[in-house]
């Protein structure tokens, strides 16, 4: 997993509550059995006038002019910011994929579903959760900015703005730790494979159907 | 001692270690599908693991699959992509083994939430997951049981663990009783209409109460089921003998050996009295009627006797937005009566409605009537090929097909509409699946979440109607 410590960069406003994993990589694009190149199908739906479908040479594709993350003014943003429940609805982990796949690596909202939420930091990417308050003010800044960047210190776990303001974030201190250090948790939890053997014997003990 | 909600008992006995409010909890049954296990099998493989315990995987192809002309066998998955992902489970479960398998075709076959209680393989006191989010569903058992995403089912597969922390716990307590006519769908929608999408994130929700205790096991499953649209990824229901007379003799529930130890142990699932939740919902069954989704998420939803809502009066802008979008890409004028809301296609499935009595419900309803000359298509859908026998069995198919409904093979189908069922653009549908979102059953069709039962009189009439005027 890459490490995720600090990052400058454009930020690129979504300014829709819910917005669910189905509108983040539509369906006929999970049939891929790869976990890369999901990114150009990010918001398939929206960001392409035409249906899309795997194989399909998007770079031939019509794309919605309208659509926020076609402007040219948000191209080469790292940061997503969108409004509350982001991510709602499937678990599909196609969705953060197509996302770090499509260049992003944080996003800032008010919040988010919960297993997207999780699904984020399995793939170096980082969720921050800020007020619905700060959230609006960005977005008006972003909006009356050009060019609107972010400073992002998961060390300091801080939001720097180009005026100087300084918003803190929350986030879990096992999870901080993975995403400063690229970290998998796979080889972390086989270190506890004695404790997992010793549960094992236990819980066989008090509910032996569960080991038919 | 304290007294503890359910939700404390079933995490509380399955963490191996805890450290700064961070669990390493054990997993007891690990459901696994073609969609979502693809790339943890592959990263298993790279990294040179095997599965830490191959008796706690079940596995099925359901997304995928088609639900017609399986006299073709693979050759019948027209399009190559989705044949692929089919045969990379089969060459994986080969590879790395389960102790159950249900491959494309097989007669137990079906969408995973609908065959791991029907086969006894998701039992009460059981840690439960799935790369699904629909897999609150075995919640119902008194189970503790959530989605989780591809990584989570590598680590799973690695480690017979997850890395989790608590979640907060609700209670939604609904007592009283549903009206005829009223089901566990109309309830599970009512409660996320007041709940709302986001209501439930962070918590794990226990339906309790009289309205709860009188629902089957199907009704709870398909309530557990919605709970992910609450925002909750685990919805649970105490275990009491409706919950052991279901499981009593499936194939894979304990046999008379250890049956009586399991139900005695399985009689302490439920929450203590004085337990305390971080929040209480409280609902009055008989307040709820049959309920209609008229936008492009499950909270955006009204009784059938009401109307689509007015952006206008909403005072959150956020909402207000929200709502005028959902009304244009829904094709709906704000204040239209939900009755005169015509349909174009109707959709009985999905691992919320695809169960045995699901499907009597409806068939109760389609018996000697037909489907209006406006609907071109009515697909039945059955969870799963077990579903589908015992359906035939008790003649409900002949019942659909006179009706003018079309019988499929099980699967997942237009609930998501990852294979040749879905929606054309412009097209409405009344479904009992569980996600209006946009795109969901197919680019630019228009979804309407319903009951079984609503779905078939909507079929009849060509437009939304009461149902309770039918019986």
């Amino acid at each position: 997993m890459q490490k995720f410590t600090q990052i400058n960069s454009l930020v690129a406003p979504l300014d829709r509550a819910n917005v669910d994993t189905d509108a983040i990589i539509p369906k006929q694009f999970l049939k891929s059995i790869k976990r890369s190149g999901f990114g150009p199908n990010a918001f398939d739906e929206w960001r392409y006038l035409d249906h899309g479908e795997p194989g399909m040479d998007n770079s031939k594709r019509k794309i919605n002019p309208d659509f926020v993350l076609n402007q040219p003014r948000y191209q080469g943003a790292s940061i997503l910011l969108t409004r509350e429940n982001f991510g709602c609805g499937s678990s599909r982990e196609h969705a953060p994929w197509a996302l770090e796949d499509y260049g992003f690596r944080a996003i800032i909202a008010p919040s988010y579903a919960d297993i997207f939420y999780n699904n984020c930091f399995k793939n170096g990417m980082l969720p921050i959760v800020l007020s619905a308050e700060i959230v609006d003010a960005l977005f008006k800044a972003v909006d009356g900015s050009v060019g609107y960047q972010l400073i992002i210190d998961l060390e300091k776990q801080t939001v720097i703005t180009p005026d100087g303001n300084v918003y803190g974030f929350e986030v879990d201190a096992f999870r901080k730790h993975c995403l400063l250090n690229g970290l998998d948790d796979i080889g972390l939890t086989l270190q506890q494979m004695d404790a997992i053997k010793a549960f094992e014997v236990k819980h066989k003990a008090a509910q032996p159907w569960l080991f038919n | 001692m304290t007294a503890k909600t359910l939700y404390d008992k079933l995490f509380d006995s399955h963490v191996v270690r805890e450290e700064n409010g961070t669990a390493l909890l054990y997993i007891d049954r690990h459901l696994v599908h073609e969609v979502t296990s693809p790339q943890a099998f592959e990263g298993l493989r790279l990294a040179g693991r095997k599965p830490w315990r191959v008796s706690t995987i079940v596995a099925t192809a359901d997304h995928n699959t088609p639900t017609d002309h399986w006299d073709m066998g693979l050759d019948g998955i027209t399009d190559p992509v989705a044949r692929l992902q089919i045969e990379t489970l089969d060459t994986n479960i080969r590879e790395f083994g389960a102790k159950a398998y249900f491959p494309f075709m097989d007669a137990r076959q079906g969408i995973v939430h609908v065959i791991g209680p029907e086969q006894g393989a998701t039992l009460p006191g059981m840690t439960v997951v799935c790369g699904d989010s629909h897999t609150s569903t075995h919640g119902a058992f008194g189970a503790l049981a959530h989605g989780i995403g591809t990584s989570e089912v590598e680590h799973v597969l690695a480690t017979q663990c997850l890395v989790q922390k608590k979640s907060k716990t609700m209670q939604v307590l609904v007592d009283g009783k549903l009206g005829n006519g009223v089901t566990a769908k109309d309830l599970a929608l009512a409660i996320i209409g007041k709940t709302g999408t986001a209501g439930g994130n962070g918590y794990a929700i226990e339906f309790a109460g009289s309205a709860i205790r009188a629902l089957s096991m199907e009704g709870r499953m398909t309530l557990c089921n919605m709970a992910i649209e609450a925002g909750a990824r685990a919805g649970l229901i105490a275990v009491d003998d409706t919950t052991t007379e279901y499981l009593k003799d499936r194939p894979y529930a304990p046999d008379a050996s250890q049956w009586d130890a399991a139900v005695a142990y399985w009689q302490t699932l439920k929450s203590d009295n004085g337990a305390k939740f971080d929040a209480n919902v409280v609902i009055c069954a008989e307040n709820i009627q049959p309920q209609v989704t008229w936008g492009t998420s499950p909270e955006m939803v009204v009784g059938i006797d009401g109307r689509v809502p007015d952006p206008e009066k909403e005072s959150d802008l956020t909402k207000r937005s929200g709502m005028k979008r959902a009304l244009q890409y829904m094709g709906l004028q704000a204040n239209t009566p939900i009755n005169q809301i015509s349909i174009d296609k109707v959709f009985i499935g999905s691992c919320t409605n695809s169960r045995i009595e699901d499907l009597r419900a409806a068939a109760n309803i389609a018996k000697g009537k037909h489907i209006a000359s406006n609907v071109k298509l009515a697909l039945v859908v059955p969870g799963s090929g077990l579903v589908k026998a015992q359906a035939e069995q008790e003649g409900l198919d002949r019942i659909f097909i006179e009706a003018g409904f079309e019988w499929r093979e099980p699967g997942c189908s237009m609930c998501l509409a990852m294979n040749a069922d879905r929606l054309e653009a412009g097209e409405r549908c009344a479904s009992t699946s569980n996600r209006n979102f946009e795109g969901r059953q197919g680019q630019g069709g228009r979804t309407h979440l319903v009951s079984p039962e609503m779905a078939v009189a909507a079929a009849i009439a060509g437009h939304f109607v009461d149902v309770r005027g039918l019986f």
